[in-house]
C-alpha cells in the first residue's frame, strides 16, 4: 500500500505525540501516583454500617493527626449523612483548615451516587458494595459545594452540602 | 456506469424511506424535549401536567441517542447496499422485519418512559429499576438491528460470491464493518439486559451485580459513537468526494482507517469507568492506551479528506498553498453540511483526548462539559453529515430532485445549526469547568454561591436550545418538502470512484476471519482479566429500587 510522503510526515508526528502523551500519563499514574480513584474494598451494600467506617458516630470528619482528616459519608437518595452535630441535628457543613490533607471516604447504601466538590478534582462515584476514597490537600480556603453528579431518582438536584476550607 | 446516475429501485426506496421517517419525527420529539431541558435549567420555567424534568431527559436521551442514530443509520446502510451490491427481495424482506422490530421496541420503551415508569436515563444504570417492559423494548431494538446486520453481511457474502476475485465496493465494506463492530459491541449490553436487568426487573432474581452491569454496558458504550461516527465517515472518504467533483484520495487507506476503527473501539469501555470503585488502575490506564489507538485512523482520516481537497482543486486549475480551498463548493448544503461538521469534529476530537485522559477525567467526570463534548461530536459532527447526506438521501428515495430553495434552505438551516450549538455546546463546556453536574434539573444547591455562578451559563444554554430548535424546525421542513413537493426527477446517488492507476488494494484488507480475530483477541487482553477480578470480588449485589424515580 503506497503512503505519500508527506502522509507518513503527518502520522508519525501525530503519532509520535501521542507517545509522548500516553508516556506522560503513565508516569503521573504510576511514578507521581495521580491515580484515578479505584479503591477495591467491598461491603455488603444492604448493611454499611457493619463496615467500622459508616458506623454512625464514625460518620463525618474524623481528625487523625495535625492537619490531616478523614471524611467518612454515607450517601442515600437523596443525601449526604455526615453524622450528628452536639446537638444532634444533621451535619450539613464540613469545616476544614486550609493545606489539611483529607481522604474522603464514601458508599451509598442504595443507588448509585456521585460524589464532586465543584471548583476541587474531588470526584468520584459511589456504587453499591463498594467504598470509593480519594486523598487530596485542600489548599484554597473558600465555599465549596458537594454535589451529586449522577442520576440518582426525582431529588438528585437537591443532593448537596457544604464544605468550608477555612484559613487558621 | 448508467447505474451511478439513477437512483434505487422502488422497494430498496421505500424501505430505507420507512427508517427515514422515524428518525425525523424522532429528531421532532427529542429536540423538543432538549429545548424544554434548557428551558428548565434556567430556572424560570417549570414543566407542566407534573412532568418531571428526568423523565423527559431520559426521552431525549433514548429517541436521540439510541433511536433517530440507529434508524437513521440502518436507513442509510440498507441503501448503501442496495445501490453497490444489491438486496434480493428476501433480504428486503428481512429488512423490513428489523425496522418493525426495532420499531415495535421503541414504542414499548416509549410508552414506559411516558407513563413515568422508566425515568432511569438512556443509560438505565442499576439498582434504579425502570419496568421489565422498557428493558424488553430495548432488547427488540437491538434484535431488530442484527437483523439489519445479518442482511448486510448476506448482501455482501452474495456479491463475493458471485464476483469471485474482485474487491468489494468501498461503501459496503465500510457498512459490514460497521455492523460487525455494533454486533459485536451489542452482545456487552445485550447480556447485561437478558442475563441481569430483565430477570431482576421481573423480580425473578433478588440482586443484581452493579459493575458486572455496568461494565458490560460501557463495553457497548464507546463503540455505540463509533457506530455513529462511521456512517458520517462513509460519506466523508466515498461520497463527499464525488460531490467535490473529484475521486477517493485511496481506497486503501480508507479501508485500512475502518478495520482500526473496528479493531480499536471495542476494548475501550473502561475509560467511561474511570472514577469507579472496584476496577485495578492498571487495567484502567491500558484501556486508556488503547482508547487512544483511535487517534491513528482519525489522523488518516483528516489527511485523506484535505488530500481529496487539494488534489481535486489542483486538478481544476487552482493554485497557492491554499487558494484550491477556493473550488470547493461552499454553496452546496450536500457539501456544506458535512464540511462543517468535519470542522466541529477539532474542538469536539480535542474535548474527547481530555475526557479519556486517565487522570484529567477527574476534572470534568459528569460535569455539563461531557455533555457539551458529545453535542459535539454526535449532535454537531455527526448530525450535520447525517442531514447533508438527506439532502440527496431523501430526494433519491422520493424521486424527486433537490431544488434551488431546499438547498438555501438547508444552508441556513446548517447555519443556524452551528450559532445554536456555539452557544449551547460552548456553555456547557465552560459550566462544566466551572463544576456544574450534567443530568440535573434547575437547583440553587442550598444557595451556594458557586451554583450561582453557573446560571448565566445555564441561560447560554437556552438561548443555544431555543435556536437549535429552529433549526430543527427547519430540518422538518426540508424533510417534508423534499418527500412530498419537490420536482421530480432523477437525483444522483453521489458515489466517487478511486482515482485510476493506483496500485490495487491489498487483499488482505478484506480478510475478515484475521481482522475479526484480531478484534477478538485485544478485546480478550483487555476484558478478561478485569472482568474476571470484578466477578471473584464482588460484593453482595443490589435489590432494585423503584421510589427513587417516582414509583413505588
Amino acid at each position: 500500500m503506497h503512503l505519500h510522503k508527506y502522509e507518513k510526515i503527518w502520522m508519525a508526528s501525530g503519532v509520535g505525540t501521542l507517545l509522548i502523551f500516553l508516556i506522560v500519563l503513565g508516569i503521573g499514574a504510576f511514578y507521581q501516583g495521580t491515580q484515578p480513584p479505584s479503591c477495591m474494598v467491598t461491603l455488603d451494600p444492604t448493611n454499611v454500617q457493619a463496615h467500622e467506617a459508616f458506623k454512625e458516630d464514625n460518620l463525618g470528619l474524623q481528625k487523625l493527626g495535625e492537619k490531616e482528616y478523614t471524611l467518612n459519608v454515607l450517601a442515600s437518595a437523596f443525601n449526604y449523612d455526615f453524622g450528628k452535630d452536639e446537638e444532634g441535628n444533621p451535619i450539613r457543613t464540613i469545616r476544614i483548615p486550609a493545606g489539611s490533607k483529607v481522604m474522603f471516604q464514601a458508599t451509598t447504601k442504595d443507588v448509585i451516587h456521585g460524589f464532586q466538590i465543584a471548583g476541587t478534582n474531588v470526584n468520584m462515584m459511589l456504587e453499591p458494595g463498594y467504598i470509593s476514597t480519594l486523598e487530596t490537600t485542600l489548599d484554597n480556603p473558600g465555599t465549596y459545594t458537594l454535589i451529586c453528579n449522577e442520576y440518582c431518582g426525582t431529588g438528585h438536584h437537591l443532593m448537596t452540602a457544604t464544605v468550608e476550607v477555612y484559613e487558621e | 456506469m448508467i447505474a451511478e446516475k439513477t437512483g434505487l429501485s422502488k422497494p430498496d426506496s421505500k424501505l430505507a424511506m420507512a427508517f427515514m421517517w422515524v428518525t425525523f419525527i424522532s429528531l421532532l420529539i427529542g429536540g423538543l424535549m432538549g429545548l424544554l431541558q434548557t428551558l428548565v435549567r434556567t430556572g424560570n420555567f417549570t414543566l407542566p401536567f407534573g412532568i418531571g424534568y428526568y423523565q423527559i431527559l431520559t426521552v431525549h436521551g433514548v429517541i436521540l441517542g439510541l433511536v433517530l442514530t440507529t434508524f437513521f443509520i440502518i436507513g442509510f446502510q440498507f441503501a448503501l447496499m442496495a445501490k453497490t451490491v444489491g438486496m434480493t427481495s428476501k433480504q428486503r424482506k428481512y429488512g423490513w422485519a428489523s425496522f418493525w422490530v426495532m420499531l415495535i421496541g421503541t414504542t414499548a420503551s416509549a410508552i414506559m418512559i411516558l407513563l413515568g415508569k422508566a425515568s432511569v436515563l438512556y443509560t438505565f444504570y442499576a439498582p434504579l429499576k425502570a419496568h421489565p417492559i422498557f428493558y424488553f423494548g430495548l432488547t427488540l431494538v437491538i434484535v431488530g438491528s442484527w437483523i439489519a446486520c445479518f442482511v448486510n453481511f448476506r448482501q455482501l457474502y452474495k456479491w463475493k460470491k458471485e464476483h469471485p476475485g474482485e474487491h468489494s465496493p468501498l461503501l459496503a465494506f465500510m457498512v459490514v464493518i460497521n455492523m460487525l463492530m455494533w454486533f459485536i459491541c451489542t452482545l456487552g449490553v445485550a447480556a447485561t439486559v437478558l442475563i441481569q436487568f430483565i430477570p431482576w426487573s421481573l423480580g425473578l432474581d433478588g440482586e443484581i451485580n452493579i459493575l458486572v452491569s455496568r461494565t458490560l454496558f460501557w463495553y457497548f458504550g464507546h463503540p455505540l459513537v463509533y457506530f455513529w461516527l462511521l456512517p458520517a465517515y462513509m460519506a466523508w472518504y466515498a461520497i463527499l468526494p464525488k460531490i467535490i467533483g473529484g475521486k477517493i484520495f485511496s481506497d486503501s487507506l480508507a479501508r485500512l482507517a475502518f478495520i482500526l476503527f473496528l479493531i480499536f473501539s471495542i476494548p475501550v469501555g473502561f475509560h467511561h469507568q474511570l472514577l469507579e470503585p472496584g476496577i485495578d488502575p492498571m487495567w484502567k490506564y491500558i484501556q486508556v492506551v488503547l482508547t487512544f489507538a483511535v487517534v491513528i485512523p482519525s489522523l488518516l482520516t483528516a489527511f485523506s479528506m484535505f488530500a481529496t481537497f487539494e488534489i481535486t482543486g489542483r486538478q481544476k486549475g487552482y493554485t497557492g498553498l491554499f487558494g484550491w480551498l477556493r473550488h470547493l463548493p461552499w454553496k452546496d448544503v450536500r457539501f456544506f453540511a458535512p464540511f462543517m461538521g468535519m470542522v466541529a469534529f477539532i474542538p469536539a476530537g480535542a474535548g474527547g483526548i481530555i475526557n479519556a485522559s486517565n487522570q484529567m477525567n477527574q476534572v470534568v467526570h459528569n460535569t455539563i462539559w461531557v455533555t457539551g463534548h458529545f453535542h459535539l461530536t454526535l449532535a454537531t459532527t455527526v448530525i450535520l453529515t447525517f442531514f447533508g447526506i438527506s439532502y440527496w438521501l431523501v430526494p433519491v428515495l422520493t424521486g424527486r430532485k433537490i431544488d434551488k430553495k431546499i438547498n438555501t434552505l438547508g444552508m441556513t438551516q446548517t447555519i443556524v445549526w452551528l450559532v445554536g450549538m456555539f452557544f449551547m455546546s460552548g456553555s456547557m463546556h465552560l459550566a462544566g469547568l466551572l463544576g456544574a453536574p450534567r443530568r440535573s434539573a434547575f437547583s440553587e444547591y442550598q444557595g451556594s454561591a458557586q451554583a450561582a455562578e453557573w446560571i448565566g451559563y445555564q441561560y447560554g444554554q437556552a438561548i443555544g436550545g431555543s435556536i437549535l430548535f429552529i433549526g430543527i424546525l427547519i430540518m422538518l421542513y426540508n424533510f417534508f418538502y423534499m418527500t412530498f413537493k419537490a420536482p421530480k426527477g432523477v437525483e444522483e446517488f453521489p458515489i466517487a470512484a478511486s482515482p485510476t492507476g493506483t496500485e490495487p488494494t491489498p487483499l488482505v484488507l478484506e480478510n475478515w476471519r484475521l481482522w475479526i480475530g484480531i478484534t477478538v483477541v485485544l478485546i480478550g487482553f483487555a476484558y478478561t482479566i478485569p472482568f474476571v477480578d470484578i466477578i471473584q470480588n464482588s460484593p453482595p449485589g443490589s435489590p432494585p429500587f423503584e421510589w427513587p424515580i417516582g414509583n413505588n
